[in-house]
């Protein structure tokens, strides 16, 4: 083992373990015990429309808003949306991000050269395919470039959550696509559209390879037609079920049919229609699609006909009503009651309709409304495990060590991709065509993310990140200092304000005066009954940071943050 | 090889188990011994620590009576009036602060043992970081980010927490009552502790519910959250055990609101209940009493009373339960402060911080009575003026994990980072020893003649500091301040000793001068 110490080690060790996956919920007793057993009822709800809002613009909703649209909530955010109108902050979320450079060759070492000739640093995206083992390196190159970006996003953009939606909802699982440049260009559909037209994106996602690997498409052909695409596209990217009339298992033959014929090239990494492999037959629909018949078409016009297949699909007011839906449970909250229905999904899938598609208004329109900034419409959300971990990095504000190069830097997403994946999400790997069920699954909904074997965990990541950190094999501890996050606020020598400061950040709900009195006496005050001990403590760290004053207000404000971490409204946003 | 593990018995120490009438005295792995140390290990021995957040003022809580004129003249304006004082068993020099009737009753039983003028050389009069120091067992100039119970536990319990709860540990090894885990607890890798954070907490833990939250979409999510987190903590379920199976008997907790007998009542119960866990730490706050700290009419009353009167009543009645529901054989708890207070008064009724202070531990097997003289006040203290250190507060420590706990001695020195003595705060104590911490033998010589039969001189030097000799007798009572706490000048020094009353036997005596302490041998002879 050489000079490797123990922990590194051991870090090393668990980074390459594969995902030890939190056990199904439904075996957990705990969590039966607990979670929804139906849609909650009686809750006190808004009624709150599409209008505009027009109330207070302070921190309570600009963090609300903040948490939404992105991964947790950096300071520096919350101060420049202090500048700012409701309406410019969420036009800027929602104006384009500047797409950030692809991922690189992170897996060169002194042992192992990329036998594509990419150096370390270099992106592979635009080499040739290699061989497995570069391919497998550049796989997990691409979910830990992903995590970087979500991290250390340069702009305040709603891109990177809508990306991850978009993955969600078009879900495919690396192992099986198994293309490197597959998964990165499927991946770009979805950040280079996030906020584009959904029918594109169906349309491009229905021709894309690492779809038409995940799901059989490229196996489809004339003499036997596999129905697995066509019956997803109906039932998890456009129409939906559960509403009646409904398309048949018939449309969901002829829609194979239409699909026959699309391969991929591993070469140009681009969908190719083989017009040899296409069925040409006339493909008839039921009195769901109007008794819509599609022509058969021979050569490349075959082509053509998925086109027009997608065409039908949105003639369908349930596609705009189906994707809104979801983006409302994604954004606000997972029970969609009559008022919700009526107030919120109808019109903005008319919104979609009549835009022809577009996501952004839909989105602008949910994000400056008054529902969306009513109170009862705030904290709701159970944090997904993307959140509580690449959201403890931005909160806090965990830069990695300049000067690092990319075997370093991925290092760390690695670890962290890791332990998503022990949290019960990992980017990439959902685990089945659905999506994560915690996005879908009634009645619990976002409840899944937390049970008897991620929450414990949840709360271990925040020991360690406050503790000695994790170092991935770089050698260098990546942790959280405290004393960072504490110096960007105004006033960190006033205990009650530094603790309001701190709840606004890390709460999803807020807590009393008297919990936060109480809070500030065992951890900064060291039970201590007067505020200037620790007013006192933190001038004596500013003026003189040496090892004594340093420890000092930092074993403090680790206390206050552990328990302020481990409260269960840390779960919540 | 931990000493519960098998029970060495020093030849240094004469003291003997008898067994069936058979004294056994041997180093030697025997069967019976084993057994004795398995009992004693099943036995499960508790420490409560109590902690006094702010520096509670010792003079007015521990009243030396004989330099009554010193201390009027010092703070005339919180002055415990000297018929006022409460008198202690067997001694008329030094008494207790009339609040604490039940500490006096206690100490009159024999449950009590105070060790005078405890602290650490070159004491800081910060409270973060006297408390980080008392926390972590460290010394002024030293930074030690875990604390001291916390590496007790990590020698106890290697690898915590991977492999807890297990079948030998199915308990938490730490319970702090009180949100925040202390320092105390802090391990090399991780807090040993448990944080029940309020007694709405411990109720929410026995009766499976959680705080009441608001009927909105956020507050059913948090009402989830809380109850997955609470149920799976690991030890919620051995916690409600616990509390299920003892309740608060004793007649003597206070009716009246009392921060530490509440959290008491929790630490009874679950003791009762059967919980191994090793280690409690309940704490109060309040005693930072820079002004108004009695009443200005009635001095005898007031916030320092009113705390005192808290730790009295809490105490008796735990150690009241204690006895009732059968655990007083496995019990000690023990108080500490950052630090004590000034000498003198300031203006405006209070004290100002201070340096060193009595600490009290309390249990059926400490040695009666007090360790160490009154510290010695100056005629007209002044505001510089502070008292002296006798006892270093990592020889209490020492005597906890030694005769308390029966940590061997290489893993008490390894958890203290240092040698200490062992003070003879707990009975059947074994492991006084010669040793000196730090310089050379210069600073204690063997006395001359030894053995002797009259008296003997001692030699020492001092290095201008405070020093102090005692000399305690095999089983670590103290027989006799030889030098009470004074300040000498640098360099040596000769003092030559009276045998008195001294029965014939082997003694120890020891000095402590600042970051020096050293104990040597004596022998008396007819």
């Amino acid at each position: 083992m050489g000079k490797v110490n123990r922990r590194e080690f051991f870090e090393e060790f668990i980074a390459t373990q594969t995902e030890t996956a939190a056990p199904a919920a439904g075996e957990d007793v705990i969590y039966k015990k607990y979670v929804n057993k139906e849609t909650p009822r009686g809750l006190s709800k808004t009624t709150g429309t599409l209008s505009k809002y027009t109330g207070a613009w302070g921190d309570r909703q600009i963090v609300h808003l903040l948490r939404r649209a992105m991964f947790g909530v950096k300071y520096e955010d919350v101060l420049a949306l202090r500048t700012m109108t409701m309406e410019q902050a969420v036009d800027e979320l929602l104006s384009a991000q500047t797409i950030p450079a692809p991922p690189v060759n992170n897996y060169n070492t002194a042992t192992y050269t990329d036998p594509t000739g990419v150096q370390l640093d270099d992106t592979w995206v635009n080499a040739p395919f290699g061989d497995s083992t570069v391919n497998n390196y550049r796989l997990l190159s691409m979910t830990n470039w992903w995590i970087g970006r979500m991290i250390y996003q340069p702009e305040r953009r709603i891109t990177e959550k809508m990306t991850f939606f978009w993955h969600n909802h078009f879900a495919t699982e690396y192992p099986v696509v198994a293309y490197a440049h597959m998964l990165y260009n499927h991946h770009m559909i979805f950040r280079n559209n996030a906020l584009g037209n959904f029918k594109t994106i169906v349309t491009a996602i229905t021709k894309d390879p690492a779809m038409l690997r995940y799901l059989n498409g490229y196996l489809n052909t004339k003499t036997a037609p596999d129905e697995n695409y066509a019956r997803e596209l109906f039932e998890l990217f456009t129409l939906g079920k559960n509403y009646k009339p409904i398309y048949t298992e018939d449309d969901i033959k002829a829609a194979a049919k239409i699909l026959t014929g699309w391969r991929y090239s591993t070469s140009t990494w681009t969908g190719n229609f083989v017009s040899s492999l296409h069925d040409t037959s006339n493909k008839t629909f039921s009195s769901f699609f109007a008794n819509k018949s599609i022509t058969g078409k021979s050569g490349t016009a075959g082509a053509q006909e998925t086109d027009e297949l997608i065409d039908m699909i949105f003639t369908k007011q349930e596609v705009a009503k189906f994707i809104v839906r979801k983006l409302y449970r994604f954004f606000v909250y997972y029970d969609i009651d009559i008022n919700t229905e009526f107030n919120i999904i109808i019109p903005l899938a008319q919104m979609m309709v009549n835009t022809n598609w577009q996501i952004k208004p839909v989105l602008e329109t949910l994000l400056k409304s008054e529902h969306f900034y009513d109170a009862l419409s705030m904290d709701c959300v159970i944090r997904t495990p993307l959140d509580y971990i690449v959201g403890t990095f931005r909160t806090f504000d965990i830069q990695l060590p300049g000067g690092w190069r990319s075997d370093k830097e991925y290092k760390i997403y690695n670890y962290l991709r890791t332990y998503m994946a022990n949290l019960g999400c990992e980017p990439n790997n959902p685990p089945n065509v659905a999506g994560w069920p915690a996005f879908y699954q009634e009645p619990d909904y976002y409840e899944k993310w937390i049970n008897s074997t991620t929450m414990p965990r949840r709360m271990q990541f925040m020991d360690m990140m406050l503790g000695s950190g994790f170092s991935a094999g770089t050698g260098t501890a990546i942790k959280i200092d405290p004393m960072h996050l504490a110096k960007k606020f105004y006033s960190p020598g006033d205990p009650n304000l530094l603790v309001t400061f701190f709840c606004d950040l890390l709460l999803g709900i807020g807590i009393s005066q008297t919990m936060k009195d109480n809070l500030k006496t065992i951890t900064l005050l060291s039970g201590q009954s007067q505020d200037y001990y620790w007013t006192n403590a933190w001038s004596a760290y500013v003026s003189n940071p040496n090892t004594t004053n340093t420890n000092t207000v930092r074993t403090r404000l680790v206390s206050l943050l552990t328990e302020l971490t481990h409260l269960a409204e840390h779960n919540l946003c | 090889m931990k000493r519960r593990d098998f029970l060495k018995i020093s030849q240094a120490a004469t003291l003997a188990y008898v067994i069936n009438g058979t004294p056994v005295r041997t180093y030697a792995r025997n069967p019976l011994l084993e057994l004795l140390a398995k009992q004693t290990a099943a036995n499960g021995r508790v420490l409560v620590m109590i902690q006094l957040n702010g520096g509670n003022d010792g003079l007015n809580t521990l009243i030396p009576l004989d330099q009554y004129s010193q201390l009027s003249n010092a703070r005339s304006n919180i002055l415990i009036p000297q018929n006022k004082v409460l008198a202690l068993a067997n001694t008329n020099l030094t008494g207790l602060h009339p609040a604490m009737t039940g500490v006096r009753d206690l100490y009159d039983n024999g449950y009590v043992n105070i060790i005078q003028s405890v602290g650490y050389p070159d004491p800081n009069f910060s409270h973060f970081r006297a408390t980080d120091i008392w926390m972590s067992g460290s010394d002024e100039n030293q930074y030690i980010n875990t604390g001291w119970l916390g590496r007790h536990l990590d020698e106890e319990y290697p690898g915590y927490p991977v492999g807890f709860p297990n079948t030998n540990m199915p308990d938490p090894l730490a319970i702090q009552i009180g949100s925040g885990i202390s320092n105390l607890l802090q391990g090399a890798d991780a807090n040993l502790g448990m944080a029940i954070a309020s007694l709405d907490s411990f109720y929410n833990i026995i009766n499976g519910t959680v705080d009441p939250a608001p009927n909105t979409p956020a507050g059913h999510e948090l009402t989830f959250v809380r109850y997955i987190k609470q149920q799976t903590e690991v030890y919620t379920t051995v916690i409600q055990n616990a509390a299920g199976k003892a309740q608060n008997v004793s007649t003597k907790w206070p009716t009246t609101s009392n921060r530490l007998a509440d959290q008491l009542k929790v630490v009874s119960r679950l003791i009762a209940g059967g919980l191994k866990t090793p280690v409690y730490v309940v704490s109060m706050g309040g005693f930072d009493t820079h002004s108004q700290q009695t009443d200005s009419a009635d001095t005898t009353i007031g916030s320092h009373a009113n705390l005192l009167q808290d730790i009295s009543e809490a105490v008796e009645a735990f150690f009241d339960e204690a006895k009732i529901h059968k655990y007083d054989d496995r019990v000690a708890a023990m108080t500490f402060s950052e630090f004590g207070r000034r000498i003198k008064s300031n203006a405006s009724g209070g004290t100002d911080h201070g340096t060193t202070a009595p600490v009290f531990v309390f249990s059926k097997y400490v040695n009666p009575g007090i360790i160490g003289a009154n510290p010695k006040l100056p005629a007209s203290a002044t505001v510089s003026d502070n008292l002296p250190l006798l006892n270093d507060y990592r020889t209490i420590y020492s005597a906890v994990l030694a005769d308390w706990f029966q940590v061997d001695t290489a893993t008490m020195d390894k958890v203290l980072m240092k040698h200490y003595n062992v003070l003879p705060v707990f009975q059947k104590t074994n492991n006084v020893e010669e040793t000196t911490v730090s310089g050379s033998d210069d600073i204690l010589g063997q006395n001359y003649p030894n053995p002797f039969s009259r008296n003997t001189t001692i030699s020492f030097s001092s290095d201008g500091g405070t020093v102090a000799i005692q000399m305690f007798d095999v089983n670590g009572r103290v027989v006799k301040n030889i030098l009470p706490a004074r300040q000498m000048d640098k360099g040596k020094h000769q003092l030559t000793i009276e045998r008195g009353d001294l029965p014939p036997g082997q003694y120890f005596y020891r000095l402590t001068n600042g970051k020096n302490q050293s104990t040597k041998r004596l022998t008396v002879v007819d």
